[in-house]
Parts: structure tokens; C-alpha cells; sequence
């Protein structure tokens, strides 16, 4: 018989899980629990470094992952425990017995209305990063369209590493793709100054520091050190931001026809409920806890329980494409064990 | 008349900053963009304990529109090129510090 | 601006703040700055809408200024406090309204203190038993007395006999609001709207008719910031940050300013006066300052009361072209005229600021 392996989040990981269980010869169930497969990634227009088209990606997932069984629209209702399997429930009204389940169940975008001394939802001109996406895929957006724009700033470390919206972590992206959405903005705006403010840049991955310097030299983008304080709105209906030149030592203020918000990643609320389910542990960022952080991120505490993505924590496209693989290769290697 | 004035704002206005001579120093130098504020040109210059000398410093007084602070420490430079030799992005400090001098010199010149 | 969005955060900013039977207590400073105010206050909670409001002579300064300028530590600010407290609680009530922000501030800041330190709350209770043989019971409410009046603002409403509409035109007044930074920085949650965008009071402006101007430096102190303006070689600083509000509100056109601190009406209405001697600059229309109120004055205003029994000829920018706006009708030739009408002299003129 094949074995049957749930997949909870049809994202990235999720696929990428699908398409390597089917060459396996098991039999996933993807559980999306929106219309859309894809996840995050489909919302985005480019990917860092190389600016691959997220379209492209996600549809060579779902093609390679379409001999699935895929459950869109669809929640887990419940989950529960029998001797050797478990017994997954979902809103449809559709269960399934499986000994094997892979969380997927990625990130959720911090919600830049939070940080209210940054105006998101207050002020016009305050847009974030998935918004900026969303604009490069659709060219949809009042905010930008039609709009003289000569100034633009975009500020690093929304909800991330910001102990009082209780996510002290890193978000690990945002560095990074807010240098890749500040030269895609001065490729399409040549005469606007663009300003990066930063605590740190954290610019770890292949290739990032080579997009770093490009930004610098090549398009001349204003990199201060130095987190917004305060946004406010001008009678133009610009924005004003305070920050700390912190090389300087000296305040610093600009008005800019934009400002973009890089909303970090925060743990996906839905991802804990299906974990409180089965008593999964939740680490001290929130994100689901692997039985160890270096050995392994991909295995839960518990028998057949996975992990794959950024549902343990922010990770990038690469990583959690690798992570879904290795996932995989552990679910694998355990089915292969149970059978001698 | 009432024994205190209104002080003036130390904030840098982003927004008041000329941009021209920094523009055509980084069209002969396009270098002067990458640097990312290391310090390691004002950690082993030879002026820099004496007078805060830094070529770190002196190119974001630039980039901020402050260029008096830059002429300032600027003028304690004995271009020695040991900036030139830590520099980890390979910016040819002592070329760059020359350029500075030439561009703006054109209207400031002390 | 998008007005939803700041809905949105008031909705999330709520308090809950009962209806009648407080325990009042007054600010040191303001029945010097703006004497009207606080008589006013409570002669709208008393008499104009009947609700059980009770003071003491018996209560003193809450410390609050001497707490901040460091000059006292913050245990004796506390023996201070739980003595008004044993006020309220002697004279039977449970709920507790300031009306000075710091002393808001000041009694949030202990109450949230003794909730993660029980044992210091212990320990106040000793001191004040040696000091004076009392104790107290702490508040069930705790409320500004800006919170009050915008509690009451659509009773005030319902009432009033003027709006805040320029008479002529029929536009609503353009208001700036200001919130003494110790309402609700130190405890966003504390107060009406939050901390980035009260509601207090551009609830009564709404309320009574004008529009609420946002302008850039909104949340930036009024320029007192006690060491600011206490300590005479900081002095400079007080009046350049009240100088960049105003340098930020100017496009705006504002016809008024409500605030809900003793200091900042204050020092936004006096240094309006120092600004145009420094530096010949007006910033209200026609060579005149922009009026600045407490919201009591404004409530006493809209519900009829004369301008000069509110005290308004205290301020240092004059109040009658705003008066003028709105249609209110006053006597010129009694502004300068005390209790029993006795003459209570007219200050000189400024140079550079128009006044009357």
C-alpha cells in the first residue's frame, strides 16, 4: 500500500514536499487552507538575488506536485491520535487516516498596523512590502500611480527584532529584499532619492552583499543607519520620518512621496492552533519547536510529525525548498525503517 | 531681551541637502558609494587620535551636506594611503581624497 | 489620512470610565494659569449636569513636578499620593479624577508600580500610617477630568448654545488638538485613542462641531518639559520646541488649539508672545496669535458661559477675533473688569502681536 502523507499548507514547502513524496512513490494530501497554492510566494513578483520570477517558480511546483491530492478552501477541524496513525479532520468534511503529517504551515506577515507610530493604514503613503508586490505584479495602486514620486524610503525591521510586538527575532528577508525593492523602485523611478533605514544589515546569502554594493554604487541608494521613529503626514499628503542618523550621531528627518514597511515574519497563528492539536512544543519565538534547532529543524518531538519551512522560524525561498527535500528524505527514510 | 534664544535644530533635514557636487564626485569616483561605514580607515589613520581625521566621517559629512565638518577633519589628512591598504572594499581612499579636494575646493577654496 | 484607520486605533483605545460619583482632585498650577478652568469643570459636572463630583481643601500637589525635576524620590511621591487616596477613601468614593495630566500620569505610574510590586505598596502604607494615621483604599476608576468631559461631550452637545463653525461661512473651525505627553505616552493603554493618536480630544472637537488638524509635529511636547523650562539655561529649548509646533501647524491655518495639560496651553499661548518679540512672527490670521484653551474653557464656551468669567482675559493671545468667528458675544469694555466688576488694570501691548 502507499503511504499516505498529509501535507498541512500548500506553499512552497508544501509542494516542493509533494512533488518529492510522489517521486518517492508515496501519496500526499495537500490541506491549503486558502484558494490558491503557491502561498506567500505567489503574492511576490521577484525573487532575490537573481530577480527570478516568483511566478515562474511557483508554477513549476505545482506542476511537478499536480499528481497530489490537493485540498484547497480547506481547515484542519481537528486532529487526533489513534494506536499508530492519526486521524486528521478537515472542514470539508473529508478525514484522513495517515501516520505521517508535514507541517508546512509557513509565516504570516507582521501586521504593520501594530506599529502605529508608522501610520500604516493612517497615512496614505505608507505602503508595505507586500503591497510594493503586489503593485509590481498588478500595477495596481493609487498610492503609487499617477503620483509625482521623488523620494522613497523604506524602513527595515517592521515587527522584526522588536521586543515590545514580541518578535525578537530576526526576520532574516527583509535586509535583502528591501535592497532588491529599493532598486526595482530606482529602476522605475530614476529620479528619486531612495533611503534605507537599518539597525543592521544582515546580509547573509549568496550573492546578497554583491546586491548590496550594486545598490550602493550602481543605483545610488542612501543607506542610514538608523531605525524610523515617527511618521507623520504633511499637508501635501507626504510623509515626514524622524530617525537617528546613528553614524552621525545627529537626528535626521526627510519628506518622501512613499515609504515602504518591511513587515518581517511572525509565526502563522494557524500553524500553532493545528500544533496545539497534537501538544506540539512552540519555541520562544512563537514558531513551531524542532527537536533540535541544529541536528533536527525538520523533526518534531513527536513520531511521523514534520516540519518543512518557515513554519519553525524565517527562512528564505532556497531554505525552505531544501528544508521541504530533507523533510521528505526523513519521512522516507523512516517509512523504509518501519518496513524491515 | 529675555536672556535665551531660540536654539537652532542640530536635526539633519534631508530634505534641504544639495546633492550637485557629491553627484559629480561620485561620477569621477563612483567608489565613494560603497563604503559601509566599517571604520577601518579612522582605526589605523595616523591623524585620526590627534584631529578625528576618518574618511569614513568625511564621506558622510558629504553625503549629509555637511561639508565644513568634512573640510575639517578633511585637512588633517597627510595622505599617507593606509586607509587605502585596510580598506576591505578595495575604495581608493587616498585617489577619492585627492577628488574631494579638487571638486570642491572649485568653490571653497581655504 | 485615512480616517478608518484612526477608527480603528480609537476603537482598540477604550477605557472604562463611570458615569457620576468622583472624587476630585485639582492641579497646583492651573488655578494660576488659567483660573477659569477648573471652576468650570465642575460647575458643568455639578450644575449643568447634575452629577456627584466632591473636593476636599484638605488635598495637596500630588509631587509630581518635584518627582520629575528629581528633587523628591518617588517613594515620597507615593506617601503623597496614598494620603489623597485616604481623602477619597475617607470621604466615601471610589473613583478618582485628576485634573492635571502629570498628576494622571503620576498616579498611573504608582498604581502600575504597586500592581508589579505589592510590597512597596506595603511599605507606603507603613510610611503614610507614621506620617498620619491613615489609610486608604486604591481607586476602583482612575480618570484624567479630560476624560470626563469627553465622556459627557455629546450631553455638552446636546446643550450647547454655540458649535465650534465659523459663523460666516458655516465651515467647521480648524482645530489643533494637543495631549500633555504624560496623559498617555508613559501607558498607552491609559488613555482615550491610545498614545499616537488620542481621541480625548478630537472626540470633543467632533463633537461640538470643528475638524481636527493633524499636522507633522502633533505628538512633539509643547516646549515645557519641566527641566526644559524650570532649569533658566534649558529655557531656550522650551520655547524652540514650542517654536517648531507652531512653525509645523502654520500651513494649516488653525483658528484654535484645545489641550488637556496645565503647562502646555500655558506655554503655547505665552511663548506665542516671546516668538513675536524674538522674531516678529505671528501665527494666527491678521497679526494675531492663534488662541490657545483648556477644554474646559471650550466646553463653558459652547454651552454659553461669558468669555470673561471663564477667565479668557488671562490669555496672553487674544481670544476675541475666535469669539468673533463662532459669534459668541462678549463686552470689550469689561475684560479687564474682576469679580464685583473692580478694574483690574490692562496689561501693556506687545510689539509685534496684535492684542486687546
Amino acid at each position: 500500500m502507499k503511504e499516505i502523507v498529509v501535507i498541512i499548507g500548500g506553499g512552497i514547502a508544501g509542494l516542493e514536499a509533494a512533488s518529492q513524496l510522489l517521486k518517492l512513490g508515496y501519496t500526499p494530501i495537500i490541506v491549503e487552507k486558502s484558494g490558491q497554492l503557491g502561498g506567500h510566494v505567489a503574492q511576490w513578483n521577484r525573487l532575490f538575488p537573481d530577480m527570478t520570477p516568483a511566478k515562474d517558480l511557483v508554477s513549476d511546483l505545482i506542476a511537478s506536485s499536480k499528481d497530489a491530492n490537493i485540498f484547497l478552501n480547506a481547515e484542519i477541524s481537528f486532529i487526533n491520535r489513534l494506536k499508530d496513525n492519526y486521524n486528521v479532520m478537515l472542514s470539508n468534511g473529508i478525514s484522513i487516516i495517515s501516520r505521517y503529517i508535514l507541517f508546512t504551515t509557513g509565516f504570516r506577515l507582521f501586521e504593520a498596523q501594530k506599529k502605529e507610530e508608522y501610520g500604516y493604514g493612517i497615512y496614505n503613503q505608507v505602503i508595505t512590502n507586500a503591497d510594493l508586490e503586489h503593485w509590481f505584479n498588478t500595477g495596481k495602486d493609487d498610492r503609487i500611480n499617477g503620483k509625482e514620486i521623488k523620494s522613497i524610503g523604506f524602513v527595515h525591521c517592521v515587527g522584526s527584532r522588536d521586543e515590545k510586538a514580541r518578535n525578537s527575532q530576526c526576520s532574516k528577508v527583509c535586509c535583502i529584499t528591501a535592497i532588491k525593492q529599493a532598486i526595482e523602485m530606482k529602476e522605475k523611478f530614476p529620479d528619486a532619492e531612495i533611503y534605507c533605514f537599518y539597525m543592521d544589515l544582515r546580509l547573509f546569502g549568496k550573492k546578497f552583499e554583491d546586491f548590496y554594493i550594486k545598490a550602493q554604487r550602481d543605483h545610488g541608494i542612501h543607506f542610514i543607519r538608523g531605525r524610523v521613529s515617527e511618521v507623520s503626514e504633511n499637508i501635501d499628503g507626504n510623509v515626514i520620518v524622524k530617525a537617528e542618523d546613528t553614524l552621525l550621531g545627529k537626528p535626521i528627518k526627510v519628506t518622501l512621496n512613499l515609504l515602504v514597511l518591511m513587515s518581517g515574519m511572525v509565526c502563522n497563528p494557524d500553524s500553532t492552533r493545528s500544533a496545539s492539536m497534537l501538544s506540539l512544543p512552540i519555541d520562544s519565538d512563537g514558531f513551531l519547536k524542532s527537536s533540535d534547532n541544529v541536528m533536527h529543524i525538520t523533526s518534531s518531538p513527536r513520531n511521523g510529525i514534520y516540519y518543512a519551512g518557515a513554519c519553525t522560524g524565517p527562512k528564505t525561498v532556497p531554505e525552505t525548498l531544501a528544508e521541504a527535500r530533507s523533510a521528505v528524505l526523513e519521512i522516507h527514510s523512516r517509512i523504509i525503517g518501519q518496513q524491515k | 531681551m529675555f536672556g535665551f534664544r531660540i536654539s537652532p535644530s542640530s536635526a539633519i533635514n534631508l530634505d534641504n541637502v544639495s546633492r550637485d557636487r557629491f553627484s559629480e564626485l561620485c561620477r569621477i569616483e563612483p567608489d565613494a558609494l560603497r563604503c559601509m561605514a566599517c571604520g577601518s580607515c579612522s582605526a589605523t589613520c595616523p591623524a585620526a587620535e590627534f584631529s578625528g581625521m576618518s574618511v569614513r566621517k568625511v564621506l558622510l559629512y558629504l553625503q549629509r551636506g555637511k561639508e565644513e565638518e568634512a573640510f575639517k577633519i578633511m585637512n588633517n589628512c597627510m595622505l599617507c594611503g593606509k586607509c587605502t591598504m585596510v580598506c576591505p572594499r578595495g575604495i581608493n581612499t587616498r585617489h577619492l581624497l585627492l577628488t574631494i579636494c579638487r571638486i570642491y575646493e572649485k568653490e571653497d577654496r581655504r | 489620512m485615512i480616517y478608518q484607520g484612526k477608527q480603528k486605533i480609537w476603537s482598540d483605545y477604550q477605557k472604562e470610565i463611570p458615569d457620576d460619583h468622583w472624587f476630585y482632585v485639582r492641579s497646583c498650577i492651573r488655578q494660576n494659569f488659567f483660573p477659569g478652568s477648573e471652576k468650570m469643570f465642575m460647575e458643568i459636572c455639578r450644575d449643568v449636569l447634575k452629577k456627584d463630583f466632591y473636593e476636599t481643601e484638605h488635598h495637596t500637589t500630588c509631587g509630581g513636578i518635584a518627582y520629575h525635576c528629581d528633587t523628591i524620590p518617588q517613594e515620597t511621591a507615593m506617601t503623597i499620593v496614598a494620603r489623597q487616596f485616604a481623602l477619597m477613601t475617607e470621604a466615601g468614593y471610589e473613583n478618582y479624577v485628576a485634573s492635571c495630566i502629570t498628576s494622571f500620569g503620576n498616579y498611573t505610574e504608582i498604581l502600575e508600580t504597586w500592581h508589579e510590586f505589592p510590597e512597596l505598596e506595603t511599605r507606603i502604607r507603613e510610611m503614610l500610617w507614621k506620617a498620619c494615621r491613615k489609610e486608604f483604599k486604591i481607586p476602583k476608576y482612575l480618570a484624567h477630568a479630560s476624560d470626563l468631559i469627553y465622556k459627557y461631550r455629546n450631553e455638552i452637545a446636546e446643550k450647547a448654545k454655540f458649535r465650534l463653525v465659523n459663523k460666516e461661512t458655516g465651515e467647521p473651525l480648524r482645530v489643533v488638538e494637543h495631549i500633555g505627553c504624560h496623559y498617555s505616552k508613559m501607558f498607552p493603554s491609559k488613555g482615550i485613542g491610545g498614545a499616537e493618536y488620542p481621541y480625548v480630544l478630537a472626540g470633543m472637537i467632533e463633537s461640538w462641531g470643528g475638524s481636527v488638524i493633524d499636522y507633522p509635529e502633533r505628538r512633539h511636547c509643547c516646549g515645557y518639559g519641566f527641566r526644559q523650562y524650570h532649569v533658566k539655561a534649558n529655557r531656550g529649548y522650551s520655547i524652540s520646541n514650542t517654536h517648531k509646533k507652531f512653525e509645523s501647524m502654520e500651513p494649516y491655518k488653525p483658528d484654535m488649539i484645545i489641550t488637556n495639560c496645565p503647562g502646555c496651553p500655558y506655554f503655547l499661548d505665552r511663548w506665542q508672545y516671546v516668538i513675536s518679540e524674538m522674531e516678529g512672527k505671528t501665527y494666527g490670521q491678521n497679526g494675531y496669535g492663534i488662541p490657545v484653551f483648556t477644554y474646559e474653557e471650550v466646553a463653558g464656551l459652547v454651552l454659553g458661559y461669558d468669555p470673561w468669567d471663564l477667565g479668557l482675559q488671562l490669555h496672553q493671545v487674544a481670544v476675541e477675533p475666535l469669539l468673533d468667528k463662532i459669534g459668541i458675544e462678549y463686552i470689550p469694555e469689561d475684560k479687564y473688569k474682576g469679580l464685583n466688576r473692580k478694574d483690574i488694570l490692562r496689561p501693556g501691548l506687545p510689539a509685534n502681536m496684535k492684542c486687546f
